[in-house]
């Protein structure tokens, strides 16, 4: 079944009297289960791609498709509602909010969801001790270390089972170790939960973990290549 | 698709809350700084407020007190078009009923006429007032203002009491003679010499200039009046009282249909007007003070939003719609000026409390209410107005000011949002 599916994105931004190109043309389809790295130097249209799939920007062409719905058409309030009910975010420097504690952090988007207060109690605390935060509940973000404010992230973002997670450069601001604990959190979340990921990243130890390898350059797809495939380059 | 807020605005109304609070406390300082401006503000505001309400109801008191007394009993038409002719049969007797009735000594009857007063050297037109001189003193500070002389005890006596500037333009000290002309009631020639038995200083020229009192028995006598008198007048204990006591009057004169009873503010329409217009120079005081204060909290919210642009972003990211950030914001103004609210009407009425049971006076108020018989502190009048109205449109006003920082929320884009610094 396909997570989402983007047709013919194009996407332009001016920057002083320049003209610059963030997407040309970019098609892929996405299907339910994968996980997708979209690697590429910095400017290459990997954070736009992820953006506008994620409803966060609108391409100036094109069409991109969540089930039936084609998120390029849908206004402010329903974009919100897709991205609250459909899609999870990881950003790069975990973008936690600050004054709620790790677990109201997690429970923060069950709630405007309108998810009962026992149920949230019970899923924020599972989804903490399945990212390995237990007893960490009650900690603020400013108690956890980086690796562990992205783990609180990637909790948010899967707590409300989402139908795809979109993480940028996730990895950017973690050590070694706490880079390689997140990917293979990903890889679990991915394996057990069958949730799909996208992850915008430079960093050749992530693209590893990936069963798919999107290369971008100059806001266009230059490469999508299975990790079968890359293997049998690479040999 | 389901909807965020609209399926359980009550649940998310819960950790909406928990955020505005706490972050309120982000920049401790700041928001310390803005809430002491709304709690100095709606102090200052409860204080003065009760101040003015209370020096008001001194203002009034002590004006009605000093001659026209919070109610009167009159002919009806008497109050528009006063004549010697309009007026009430049998005063002295209803004044009696009145006071009976009512158990209050503070009822007293007079009678009003004109007339010419002459001194051996010079002439001047008064207003000659009849009084019971018994009970005069219990509705009128005037007999408690004698500076020279005393007042009168006999009301048949065929004696004056005058103002202190008619004693210096007649040229008469007490124990001197004057002749008194005009016209009675049945328009018969009213004439009668009177000795001055006492001179007061109410500290109104015009009242000492121009009024002049005689003891009602002779007063009848002088201008034909037989058993009547134009107006009994009467004091309540409190001017909160008038209008119950008001009624109590009225009910008292029923079988009189051609009384009725005109309260302070039918006899002087001029004294609210005058309360009106301080009222309004006031309110442009108190407008500047809770501009300054909306300001405040204008810059704090506005400041507090532009720093969390980023993590405004982020929440629209997770799927808040902008109308649910603009309510946070405007919840955390609804808190903050809810501290300053709670806590400066509290301060504000402690003091005006305190000050309403001890009172308190300025320079010189002690030397000028022994002057003018009048009381020598002031106290500030609590009610539910003076308590609640300055601290209540600065909340109305804080919350307005913080519409602008809310309302630029709506227009937030996530992206450019998470870009920001």
């Amino acid at each position: 079944m396909t997570a989402i599916v983007c047709k013919d994105l194009c996407k332009t931004f001016q920057q002083g009297d320049e003209i610059i190109t963030g997407l040309e043309n970019v098609s892929i389809t996405i299907e339910e289960g994968d996980f997708v790295c979209l690697s590429g130097p910095s400017g290459s249209g990997k954070t736009t791609l992820l953006n506008a799939m994620g409803g966060l920007d609108t391409p100036d062409s094109g069409q991109i498709l969540i089930g039936n719905t084609r998120l390029d058409q849908l206004g402010k309030g329903a974009l919100a509602d897709m991205r609250l009910n459909k899609i999870g975010f990881v950003f790069q420097s975990y973008n936690l909010i600050p004054v709620l504690t790790a677990r109201e952090n997690v429970e923060f988007v069950m709630q405007v969801r309108g998810v009962p207060a026992k149920e949230r109690a019970s899923r924020s605390f599972k989804i903490l001790k399945e990212v390995g935060l237990q007893g960490m509940e009650n900690r603020r973000p400013a108690q956890l270390s980086g690796g562990q404010q992205q783990r609180v992230a990637v909790a948010r973002a899967i707590v409300g089972h989402p139908a795809l997670v979109l993480a940028d450069e996730p990895t950017a601001n973690l050590d070694t170790l706490s880079s390689s604990q997140l990917m293979e959190l990903f890889v679990e979340l991915n394996h057990h939960h069958n949730i799909t990921f996208v992850i915008a990243t430079h960093d050749v130890r992530v693209m590893r973990y990936a069963k798919r390898l999107i290369k971008m350059q100059d806001g266009k797809i230059i490469s999508d290549d299975t990790q079968e495939q890359i293997n049998t380059r690479d040999k | 698709m389901k909807a965020s807020l609209n399926i359980a605005p009550n649940m998310s109304l819960h950790i909406g809350l928990r955020m505005a609070w706490r972050n309120l406390w982000r920049h401790k300082r700041r928001t310390w700084l803005t809430v002491g401006a709304m709690i100095f503000s709606n102090l200052l505001l409860v204080f003065l407020i009760s101040l003015q309400f209370g020096s008001y109801r001194m203002m009034i008191d002590n004006t009605l007190k000093s001659y026209t007394g919070h109610m009167q009993v009159q002919h009806r038409g008497y109050n528009d078009n006063p004549k010697i002719r309009t007026s009430i049969e049998g005063i002295i007797p209803l004044a009696s009923k009145i006071r009976k009735q009512l158990g209050t000594d503070m009822v007293a009857a007079r009678g009003v006429a004109f007339a010419m007063t002459s001194s051996k050297q010079r002439s001047y037109g008064l207003q000659i007032i009849g009084i019971e001189p018994q009970f005069e003193a219990n509705v009128s500070t005037l007999p408690g203002l004698i500076i020279k002389g005393k007042y009168f005890t006999d009301s048949n006596a065929e004696e004056i009491i005058i103002g202190s500037v008619l004693a210096r333009n007649l040229r008469v000290v007490i124990g001197d003679e004057l002749t008194l002309l005009g016209s009675g009631r049945d328009g018969s020639f009213a004439a009668g010499v009177v000795t001055v038995a006492g001179i007061f200083e109410s500290g109104i020229i015009d009242i000492d200039r121009s009024m002049a009192q005689l003891p009602l028995a002779y007063f009848q006598s002088l201008f034909s009046m037989g058993d009547q008198g134009h107006n009994i007048v009467i004091n309540a204990s409190d001017l909160t009282q008038v209008t119950a006591l008001k009624k109590q009057v009225s009910h008292i004169i029923s079988d009189r249909k051609e009384l009725t009873v005109l309260d302070w503010n039918q006899l002087q329409p001029g004294l609210k007007q005058a309360i009106q217009a301080d009222m309004t120079s006031a309110w442009f005081m108190y407008a500047v003070l809770i501009i300054l204060v909306a300001f405040s909290v204008l810059n704090t919210q506005l400041m507090s939003v532009l720093e969390r642009t980023r993590e405004f972003g982020t929440m629209m990211a997770l799927g808040l719609k902008p109308s649910r950030l603009s309510t946070l914001v405007f919840t955390e103004t609804f808190l903050m000026s809810g501290l300053g609210l709670v806590l400066g009407t509290a301060l504000g009425t402690l003091l005006a409390y305190y000050l309403s049971i001890v009172g308190f006076s300025y320079p010189g108020m002690e030397e000028m209410a022994v002057r003018f018989n009048l009381p020598d502190r002031m106290y500030p009048s609590l009610s539910l107005l003076s308590i609640f109205l300055g601290p209540g449109v600065v909340f109305i006003f804080s919350l307005l000011a913080s519409l602008y920082p809310s309302l630029r929320l709506l227009f937030l884009q996530p992206v450019s949002a998470m870009r920001a610094v």
